[in-house]
């Protein structure tokens, strides 16, 4: 398989600090790669360095072309989508207003991916009239998650979409994460801090400790990886 | 009663011009984060190239638009030239950057034009109607700036790059994220300011006169204004503007001499600061810390 995002040798810098220290990742097209590791391990921080967030070294390979050095709304153009830590709703204006945001890169394809999101999401068609800052949590994610899909981008990047939310609302979500996967043929690039989950769902996995990749490969390969299990998954 | 009503209806013509220049403060400030005390100034320079336009012969409305036009580029300029440099700078650097701005266009209006004091055409004549309540010419600013007004929340609320505006105003780094180009909206949003300053100077200066120092009284009862509507609300600033327009109006007629109705403005806005300070409309800011 083809890679979709290519990481080489990328360091990137929080202020003046480096806190990833030249890693590399490759996201493979159609699939869905997991970055794991513990607080304050990089995985963010590498996130925005793809979006063009935080100062960045080395080659990020998009499809081909180069990202580093882009403007993040350039990156967001050439079909990159971030959902970002936090969800980056805007809290004051409503659902549908949200999602029109999204589509500001498609214009023309506006009225029928906002119908096409109300399909995935129906509870967002429920609430269309309502402020962003009204919505539960749970749903401020699937109208992140949405907002992201109405660009029709080739690789969609989450940051930790179950933060904060209920067992039963992060199974919920991440099921409609793989069926749009599937239908839309999106890559997805996820940073996770439930591993049992991630690992289950993606393919390829890397694990980052302190801004370095400290292993890497197919996921069933690390999750039953003893060493790993002890660490992260806890059992 | 009849003196009474006469003194609110030249109250909201004169509020109506404050509303304008509290607007265009508001949008600055949403976006920006920053109140920009050149508003007036710039307003000023404004009136003088619409002046120098109408005395080359042009017709007042012709001259009226074009100085809209310039104004709008200028205020892009502006944003682009002086304040995208001290963007991420503490919020001081940009304050102490517009209140340059403001000596510079003083200065230079002075400069360019001197400190005489000009006659500006007004495109109304100036007849008493409904039973001398009003003027033609109160009926005339109120209409041209409740149309300002009108158009400006029909680009805000129906078009997609007034949304993607409100969206960069509200929350900068998601929108980039969506693709919207957050830089350039924010000279536009200028660009608005300065031709609604434009407009607010255009109307004034018929009844002010125009001299380099016409809209600093307009900016502190502008700032009233936006202060009383709550800095962040536009709603709000254009009532809080309607607001004081009427109150100086009536205050400086029944209360005091009305060569004191400036403190009027400054009695308001100590007032809002101590008893309301998130204004009429506008919301608390919570911050974590």
């Amino acid at each position: 398989m083809p890679s979709i995002l290519e990481l080489r040798g990328v360091k990137a810098f929080y202020g003046p600090s480096e806190v990833v220290h030249g890693i590399d990742v490759a996201v493979e097209e159609g699939g869905m790669t997991v970055l794991l590791g513990a607080n304050g391990a990089g995985k963010t921080t590498t996130l925005r360095a793809i979006c063009g967030m935080v100062r960045s070294e080395g080659d990020i390979l998009f499809a081909g072309q180069r990202l580093d050095h882009r403007t993040t709304e350039k990156i967001a153009a050439v079909g990159v989508a971030h959902v970002p830590e936090g969800r980056g709703t805007f809290i004051g204006l409503t659902v549908e207003e949200n999602l029109r945001l999204g589509g500001y890169t498609r214009p023309r394809r506006i009225p029928a991916n906002i119908e096409r999101m109300y399909g995935y999401f129906p509870i967002l068609a429920q609430r269309r009239r309502q402020q962003g800052g009204a919505l539960s949590g749970g749903e401020q994610q699937m109208l992140a998650i949405a907002r992201a899909l109405m660009m029709e981008p080739r690789l969609l990047v989450l940051d930790e979409p179950s933060f904060g939310l209920a067992p039963r609302i992060v199974d919920d979500i991440f099921k409609i994460v793989g069926r749009i996967q599937k239908e839309e043929h999106v890559s997805v690039l996820l940073v996770e801090q439930n591993a049992n989950l991630a690992l289950e769902l993606a393919d390829h996995a890397y694990l980052l400790e302190t801004g370095y990749v400290v292993a890497s490969g197919r996921a069933k390969t690390l999750a039953d990886d003893p060493q790993i299990r002890r660490s992260y998954l806890g059992y | 009663m009849h003196e009474f009503l006469q003194q609110v209806f030249s109250g909201l013509a004169a509020g109506s011009i404050y509303a304008c220049v509290a607007l265009a403060l508001v949008m600055i400030y949403r976006s920006t984060d920053l109140v920009n005390f050149a508003q007036g100034e710039m307003a000023m320079f404004s009136t003088y190239i619409a002046w120098t336009l109408v005395n080359t012969g042009l017709p007042f409305w012709a001259a009226f638009f074009m100085t809209l036009v310039v104004s709008f580029i200028g205020g892009m300029l502006i944003e682009r030239v002086l304040i995208r440099p001290v963007e991420n700078a503490p919020v001081l650097a940009a304050v102490v950057v517009t209140i340059g701005l403001l000596l510079i266009f003083n200065s230079l209006a002075g400069w360019i034009y001197t400190y005489t004091v000009q006659d500006f055409p007004s495109p109304f004549p100036d007849r008493p109607i409904l039973g001398a309540l009003m003027t033609t010419r109160d009926l005339g600013v109120i209409a041209v700036t409740l149309l300002l007004l009108l158009l400006l929340f029909l680009f805000f609320r129906f078009t997609s790059t007034g949304l993607a505006m409100r969206a960069a105003a509200q929350n900068p780094a998601s929108a980039r994220l969506c693709g919207i180009p957050v830089g350039r909206l924010l000279a536009i949003g200028w660009g608005l300011a300065a031709a609604i300053g434009a407009t607010a100077g255009i109307m004034v200066a018929p009844v002010l006169f125009l001299d380099p120092s016409m809209m600093a009284g307009v900016l502190l009862y502008a700032f009233a204004g936006a202060l009383l509507g709550g800095i962040s609300s536009p709603v709000g600033a254009v009532v809080g503007g309607l607001i004081v327009g009427v109150t100086e109006n009536l205050v400086g007629t029944y209360l005091i001499a009305s060569q004191l109705k400036l403190t009027v403005a400054l009695a308001l806005i100590i007032l809002v600061l101590v008893f309301k300070p998130n204004g009429l409309f506008g919301t608390a800011v919570v911050r974590r810390v």
